[in-house]
């Protein structure tokens, strides 16, 4: 397992977010976290890249404990993320989006900084080409240069994936990528998704459009009421009677 | 388009002198130099990271009184005095900012306010060793029996001075640790989770301007000979941070301009004298309001706009 969690509980007042989840998550493949709204599926997510402290329990990640630290330690220890509600360096370019996304591969003294040593500038070059291609990747070559705030909403949701990717995590925690989009962004998502794994990056997919869910997971967790009420292969789950009256309604699915 | 502003600005610094025409002239375009030392350190606090200070005339007060008390009461050589007061200073910040920028918020404002409050309290009370409200007068600036003295001598150190710390701002905001401070004034959590430790990166900023100021604030003790407890009060604070907000947020030109445009003005308008800090208020006010980036920026945009109706 890349991330197991014991037992994570958040609560807010008294009222349990997140109540006593223990789940799994193992590596190379995509895993989907679905449920109600209001199941707390924002706030498991936010617990796992280190947001949120849990109330009570564990976050283990690739063997280390990481319940309590400090959210860029998640990150240094290869947890990224995206955002439901953007978190773009509107401040930048695309570009520089990623190439700050690239921060903890390009450590860097006071003194290098300032003097602008030819290391620094060789440096500051691969990780301009580096961003670049990420940016080619996610399909932004275009915008390269164009300011975070001139850019239109799905293509900064891909931004945000390529700033993430940037970081090189093991683990990609993705909030509702394709919230807000059309049906042929929904489709390059969907595309972006999957190349990921080529890319070995585990996926944790918080998504409401169950096709996307359904078509680009292997494994799907469902949450209701702060806690685990089903798990497994897509098929599976969409067949749960328990799922369906939860969650999908009366009815069976339709995928 | 990297190197072009620095040019700019070295060449501005070599042509001025043909428009000086007396020793007045010098001494007002050493003073801008000397603020816009602290506008620039100030500008990677306010307009990079986007965490306020409200307390960086008391950096520069500690720096100038600490060099001077150094250097008149217990005979330190200025070339040591001058450094020990600035790595002082840094100290100081250090030990201020660390736990309150583990903060989320605008805790450093208070934070800073309270301590330039501190600051000039101190020194217009513990007169024995400070002259109290009264001020003290300071050694020159000397190294080997030889002083840095006459204006042309300074405006030359501290032009040449001001380049250089312009260049070294601006290869440290194009830095990754640049992008980080911007990164998290972006957006802090999303700068968290790409693995910028926000609290550090802050901090850099905060020491690295406090150490600026009181660079700056020294150099202007040894060089007016004079120095006088308003030099690290409250309104000098709002000064330094109007010239950066007016100069433009995230632009190290900016910084300098404003610097220059605000020292110069109540120069020009003398007769306001008694209503200084009411034009500085006015500016500050009107500049959120019809230009929140700044000039420089401001400038920067509009001059854009036009090149590309021009193409």
């Amino acid at each position: 397992m890349l991330l197991r969690t014991e037992e994570l509980s958040r609560a807010f007042g008294g009222v349990a977010a997140v109540d006593a989840v223990s789940i799994g998550f193992g590596a190379g493949a995509v895993h989907a976290l679905i449920g109600p709204n209001g199941a707390g599926k924002t706030t498991l997510l936010n617990l796992l890249c280190g947001i949120y402290r849990p109330t009570r329990g564990r976050i283990l990640f690739d063997g280390r404990d990481l319940t309590g630290r400090p959210t860029h330690e998640y990150a240094a220890a290869g947890i990224g993320r995206t955002f439901q509600n953007l978190q773009v360096f509107f401040n930048m370019s695309a570009l520089e989006n990623v190439m700050a996304g690239r921060h903890l591969l390009e450590p860097c003294g006071l003194a290098a900084a300032a003097l602008r040593l030819r290391a620094r500038v060789r440096e500051e070059r691969a990780c301009r080409l580096e961003s670049e291609a990420l940016l080619d990747f996610v399909g932004l070559a275009a915008w390269r240069d164009a300011p975070a705030d001139a850019m239109p909403y799905g293509a900064l949701k891909r931004l945000e994936i390529a700033r993430a990717l940037a970081a090189k995590p093991k683990l990609l925690l993705l909030d509702e990528p394709a919230a807000g989009l059309n049906p042929v962004e929904t489709a390059e998502i969907d595309q972006l998704i999957q190349s990921l794994v080529t890319r070995r990056v585990t996926v944790v997919l918080v998504e409401h459009n169950m096709k996307l869910v359904m078509g680009v997971s292997q494994h799907v967790l469902v949450l209701d009421y702060g806690r685990v009420l089903a798990e497994g292969e897509p098929a599976a789950v969409r067949n749960d009677r328990r799922v369906i009256e939860a969650y999908l309604g009366a009815e069976p699915a339709h995928a | 388009m990297r190197g072009r502003g620095l040019a700019l600005l070295a060449l501005a610094v070599l042509a001025l002198p043909l428009a000086l025409p007396n020793k007045y002239a010098y001494e007002v375009a050493i003073l801008i130099g000397l603020n816009a030392l602290v506008c620039v350190g100030l500008n990677l606090l306010i307009g990079y990271a986007g965490q306020i200070s409200l307390g960086h005339a008391g950096f520069f007060g500690l720096g100038a009184y600490g060099s001077a008390i150094l250097a008149a009461r217990y005979g330190w050589p200025t070339p040591l005095s001058l450094p020990a007061a600035v790595a002082g200073v840094a100290l100081l910040a250090w030990l201020v900012g660390r736990p309150v920028l583990r903060l989320r918020g605008h805790h450093l404002a208070m934070a800073t306010l309270g301590l330039g409050v501190i600051v000039s309290i101190v020194i217009a009370t513990e007169d024995r060793v400070t002259g109290g409200p009264d001020g003290m007068s300071v050694p020159p600036l000397a190294a080997f029996g030889v002083a840095l003295a006459g204006e042309t001598a300074w405006y030359w150190a501290v032009g040449a001075l001001l380049v250089g710390t312009v260049w070294l701002a601006r290869n440290f905001i194009d830095s990754p640790r640049g992008r980080a401070l911007r990164a998290l004034h972006g957006s802090e959590i999303a700068a968290e989770m790409v693995g910028i430790d926000s609290a550090r990166h802050k901090l850099d900023a905060f020491v690295l301007s406090a150490a600026l100021a009181a660079l700056a604030g020294g150099l202007t003790a040894h060089y007016s000979g004079f120095i006088t407890p308003a030099r690290a009060a409250f309104l000098h604070s709002i000064e330094l941070v109007t010239m950066v907000v007016f100069g433009g947020m995230a632009s190290t030109f900016g910084a300098v301009v404003g610097a220059a445009a605000l020292t110069l003005l109540p120069q020009i308008l003398t007769a306001l004298k008694e209503y200084e800090m009411v034009v500085f208020g006015a500016v500050l006010m009107l500049t959120m309001i019809f230009m929140p980036r700044g000039l420089v920026p401001t400038l920067e945009k509009a001059l854009a706009a036009a090149n590309r109706r021009a193409v």
